[in-house]
C-alpha cells in the first residue's frame, strides 16, 4: 500500500472534517496536546523540588556550627586531644571508678543484669580474659585494679576512647546551629557565644564547625551521648539483616516465581488463590509482619532464632520482602519471549534445561532490578524491627546471625525522638548514611544488570 | 487424497488426526503420509491450520495449554502420542525452524552448541567440530568463521535464519519442520534458504509450510493443500476449522489439481 495523501481541502464524504475547519480542529487538538505536556513537565518539577528540599533539609541539619563545654579538657589526657593515641591500659586508667561495674555490666555481661552484682565473674563473663584468682570472685569483692584491667583486656580500643570521651570529657554540646544559620547569620552566633558562653575567652568553652558527618560518626560504636555516639554499631546490623534477608528471599521468591511461571498450569484452584493472594501480601502494612515475625521467629522458633535477634529480623524481612521479589520475578520471567522457550523446547531440551540455559538468563537482569527494589524498601523498614525487638541500647558490633541487633532506621527512629537538637543533628547524619547505603545498592544493581545485559547481546 | 508411494519409507504417517485447541476443533481429520528425504510442502489459506499439524508433528503443541491431538500419528512406525514416548526425546528427533528467526541472545558459537550441549558435550574439540559442520552445511560457516563469538543476535535476518538451521541440524535430527522459514526475508536471502533446503533433503526429511506458490513448486517433493471450512453455530457464532483438501506430488497438484478449490487457490483466486 502506498502512502495517502491527507486530503485538506476536499471533504472525502460528509462525515470527516476538512479545510478551514479541519485546521481549527488540529489547532484545539495541538492545544490540549501541549496542555498536557505542560501537565507532565509540572508534576516533574514538584517531585524534583519535593526531593531536592528533603535532601537539603536533611543537609541542613547534619553540618553547622555547635557550641561545647569540656568536664575535661581532652587536649590534658592526650596530644591534640586525640584519645585513639592511648593504649588500652592508660584509657582505662582514665575511666571514672564508680562506673566501672556498670562498663562490665552493658558491654560484656551474658547475664541478666540484675544478676550481675551475684555471680562470680568467670560465669558473668565466660570467654573474657580475667586476672588470676577473679574468675570465682563476685564483681563486689574484686578491686579497682582488677576491674580496670578486665576492661583494658577485653573491651577494644575504641570502645574505650568512646566511654573515656562520653564520661571524662564529657562534652556536651550546648548550641547547635544549623548549616543555613551557620552560613548567613554568623554574627547572631558570634553574639550568642560571647554573651551566653564568655565567648573565646572562656577556658572550657568551645565553638567550632561540626560536621555531624565524619569518619568518627561512622566508625564509632553507638553510645547514649550524642556528642560521642557513632552509627557503626547500626550499619553492621543493617548489612547483617540484608545480606540474610537477600539471600533467603532471592532463593525463596524466585523459586516459587519459576513454579507459578513455569510449572504451574494456572488451571489449578490452588495456584490461582496462591497468585492472587501474593499480590495481596505484597500489600500487608509492614508491621503486620513484625507481628507475625514475632510470634513465629522469635516465640516459636526461640530454639532456632535465640529470639530477638538478627536471624529473626532477617527473616521476618525476607517475608516482607518476598511478594514483591515473586511478583517482578514473575513478570520478568513472562517478558522472556516464547519464541526462545519454543527454540530449546524445540532442540529436545527439558523443561529445567530450558528454565537454566534460557529463560533465566534472560529474565536475570529484571529478576535483579526487582530484587534490588525490594532491598531498598526493606533497608528502610523500621516498624517490623521495632515489633521484633531491634534495641537502641545495643552498643557491642553484632558478630553472629543470632547477636542482639541494632539497625540504621531503629536508631535513626530513636535519635528523631530525641528532644535535644543535638540529636535532630546525629539523626540527620545518620539518615545521610542511610542514603548513601541505598545509593549503592540501587547502583550496585544498575552495574550488575547492565553487565549482564551485555552479556547477552553480544 | 494420497500421494503416490515411490517405496520409500514414509517419516510420517497421519490417519484422522484432529488437533482441538481447548475443546474447539482446529483442524479436522487429517490423514496423509509424509515421506522420508523428500520435501513436503504444506499450503493454504491463513488460519487453515498448517502451523498447526506443523507443530502437532514434533509434539510442539503440548506446550501450548489446553491444545490435544487425537488420533493416529506415527513417526517411524511408532506412535508419537504414545504415553510412553517423552516428547523431549520426539523434539530432539523431530527439529523445528520457526516462521521468525529466534536466535538465544548468545554467542553464534553456543546457539549452535545449545543443543549438543543439552545433550551432554562437554568437550571443547567435540563441540568446536559440531559447530563448524553444522554451519557449514547451513552454509552460514565462510560468513561468521572469523567472529563466533558475535552474538547471533548481530547478524542479518537471513543469516539467523541459517544461524537458527545451523542449531537444529548440530542435534542431528532425522527431520526438520520449517514454519515459513523464508517470510521475514528477502529474495536473496530467501534464495539461499532455498538452495540449502535442496542440499539438506540428501540427508533430512523436510516439512515446509510456505505461502509463497513459486517456493512450493520451486523446492517441494510433495505438496499438501488446506482449507477451511466454516459453519454458524446455533448461537450466530461461526466457527472455523481446517483440514486437507488434497495431497499430491508437487507438479501434479500445481498443473493438475483434481479439486476446484485447490486450483482457485494456486491460481490466486482463493476467497
Ligand atoms: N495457541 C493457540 N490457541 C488457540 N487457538 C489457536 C492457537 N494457535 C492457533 N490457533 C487457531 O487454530 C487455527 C489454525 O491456526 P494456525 O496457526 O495453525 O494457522 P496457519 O494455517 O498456520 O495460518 P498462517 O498461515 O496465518 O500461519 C486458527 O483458527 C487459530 O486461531
Ligand atoms: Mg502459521
Amino acid at each position: 500500500m502506498s502512502a495517502v495523501e491527507v486530503p485538506n481541502t476536499q471533504p472525502i464524504d460528509g462525515r470527516l472534517l476538512a479545510g478551514a475547519e479541519f485546521t481549527r480542529q488540529l489547532a484545539a487538538r495541538q492545544r490540549r496536546g501541549r496542555l498536557w505536556a505542560r501537565f507532565f513537565s509540572l508534576s516533574t518539577v514538584v517531585a524534583v523540588v519535593a526531593l531536592i528540599t528533603l535532601l537539603l533539609s536533611i543537609i541542613n541539619d547534619a553540618f553547622g556550627f555547635v557550641i561545647s563545654t569540656y568536664r575535661v579538657d581532652p587536649t590534658t589526657l592526650a596530644p591534640d586531644g586525640n584519645l585513639e593515641l592511648l593504649s588500652n591500659e592508660e584509657l582505662a586508667a582514665l575511666l571514672p571508678e564508680r562506673r566501672l561495674g556498670a562498663y562490665l555490666r552493658d558491654n560484656l555481661s551474658v547475664v541478666p543484669p540484675t544478676e550481675f552484682p551475684s555471680v562470680p565473674l568467670g560465669q558473668a563473663l565466660p570467654g573474657a580474659i580475667l586476672p588470676p584468682g577473679v574468675a570465682e570472685k563476685t564483681f563486689a569483692e574484686t578491686t579497682v585494679e582488677e576491674r580496670r584491667s578486665i576492661l583494658a583486656n577485653n573491651l577494644n580500643v575504641d570502645l574505650l576512647a568512646s566511654l573515656v570521651e562520653l564520661d571524662v570529657v564529657s562534652e556536651d554540646v550546648r548550641e547547635t546551629y544549623t548549616l543555613i544559620e551557620s552560613l548567613f547569620e554568623r554574627d547572631r552566633i558570634e553574639r550568642e557565644y560571647e554573651e551566653k558562653f564568655g565567648g573565646a575567652s572562656a577556658t572550657d568553652t568551645v565553638k567550632y564547625f561540626r560536621s555531624w558527618l565524619s569518619l568518627d560518626f561512622i566508625t564509632a560504636p553507638q553510645a547514649s551521648s550524642p556528642e560521642v555516639a557513632g552509627i557503626r554499631t547500626a550499619i553492621l546490623g543493617t548489612v547483617w539483616i540484608m545480606a540474610i534477608t537477600v539471600v533467603f528471599s532471592f532463593i525463596v521468591g524466585v523459586g516459587a516465581a519459576i513454579y507459578l511461571e513455569e510449572y504451574a498450569t494456572g488451571n489449578n484452584p490452588l495456584e490461582r488463590f496462591i497468585e492472587t493472594n501474593i499480590r495481596n501480601l505484597a500489600g500487608v502494612p509492614s508491621i503486620i509482619y513484625g507481628l507475625l515475625g514475632l510470634a513465629v521467629f522469635v516465640r516459636v522458633l526461640e530454639g532456632i532464632t535465640q529470639g530477638r535477634t538478627i536471624l529473626s529480623a532477617s527473616l521476618t524481612m525476607g517475608l516482607l520482602v518476598l511478594p514483591v521479589i515473586i511478583i517482578n520475578a514473575q513478570e520478568a520471567l513472562r517478558a522472556v519471549p516464547s519464541s526462545l522457550r519454543e527454540a530449546s523446547f524445540g532442540l529436545g531440551a527439558t523443561r529445567w534445561q530450558t528454565i537454566l540455559r534460557t529463560v533465566l538468563p534472560s529474565a536475570m537482569p529484571g529478576i535483579l532490578t526487582g530484587t534490588i527494589l525490594a532491598m531498598s524498601r526493606a533497608i528502610g523498614e523500621t516498624a517490623p524491627l521495632i515489633v521484633i525487638g531491634a534495641s537502641t541500647t545495643i552498643f557491642v558490633d553484632p558478630s553472629s546471625v543470632v547477636s542482639k541487633f541494632t539497625a540504621l532506621p531503629i536508631q535513626i527512629y530513636d535519635w528523631t525522638r530525641r528532644p535535644q537538637d543535638d540529636f535532630r543533628s546525629i539523626a540527620a547524619a545518620g539518615i545521610l548514611v542511610l542514603l548513601v547505603l541505598l545509593i549503592g545498592l540501587n547502583a550496585t544493581a544498575i552495574i550488575l544488570r547492565q553487565r549482564i545485559r551485555r552479556s547477552l547481546q553480544s | 487424497m494420497s500421494a503416490t508411494n515411490s517405496g520409500s519409507a514414509y517419516s510420517f504417517e497421519l490417519k484422522d488426526m484432529n488437533v482441538y485447541y481447548s475443546d474447539k476443533l482446529a483442524v479436522d481429520s487429517v490423514t496423509l503420509s509424509i515421506q522420508a528425504r523428500k520435501i513436503t510442502a504444506f499450503i493454504g489459506p491463513s488460519g487453515c491450520g498448517k502451523s498447526t499439524v506443523l507443530r502437532a508433528l514434533n509434539r510442539m503443541n503440548d506446550l501450548i495449554p489446553g491444545a490435544k491431538v487425537t488420533g493416529d500419528v506415527r513417526f517411524m512406525g511408532r506412535n508419537l502420542y504414545d504415553p510412553n514416548v517423552d516428547p523431549v526425546e520426539v523434539r530432539r528427533r523431530i527439529g523445528m525452524v520457526f516462521q521468525k528467526p529466534n536466535p538465544f541472545p548468545k554467542s553464534i558459537y553456543d546457539n549452535v552448541a545449545y543443543g549438543p550441549r543439552l545433550l551432554g558435550i562437554r568437550q571443547k574439540s567435540t563441540l568446536d567440530d559440531i559447530v563448524e559442520n553444522s554451519l557449514k552445511s547451513a552454509f552460514l560457516w565462510d560468513e561468521v568463521k572469523g567472529d563466533l563469538k558475535k552474538s547471533g543476535l548481530a547478524l542479518s535476518g537471513g543469516q539467523q535464519q541459517r544461524l537458527c538451521i545451523a542449531r537444529t541440524i548440530a542435534v542431528e535430527p532425522e527431520v526438520i519442520l520449517m514454519d515459513e522459514p523464508c517470510s521475514a526475508l528477502d529474495p536473496i536471502a530467501t534464495q539461499a534458504i532455498e538452495d540449502l533446503m535442496l542440499e539438506l533433503v540428501k540427508k533430512y526429511t523436510i516439512v515446509i509450510v510456505t505461502h509463497n506458490m513459486g517456493q512450493a513448486q520451486r523446492v517441494s517433493d510433495f505438496t499438501a493443500f488446506y482449507s477451511i471450512r466454516k459453519a454458524a453455530e446455533a448461537d450466530g457464532i461461526e466457527r472455523r476449522w481446517g483440514l486437507l483438501v488434497e495431497y499430491a506430488p508437487t507438479e501434479q497438484l500445481f498443473s493438475r489439481p483434481t479439486s476446484e478449490e485447490t486450483e482457485r487457490y494456486i491460481r490466486g483466486e482463493f476467497g
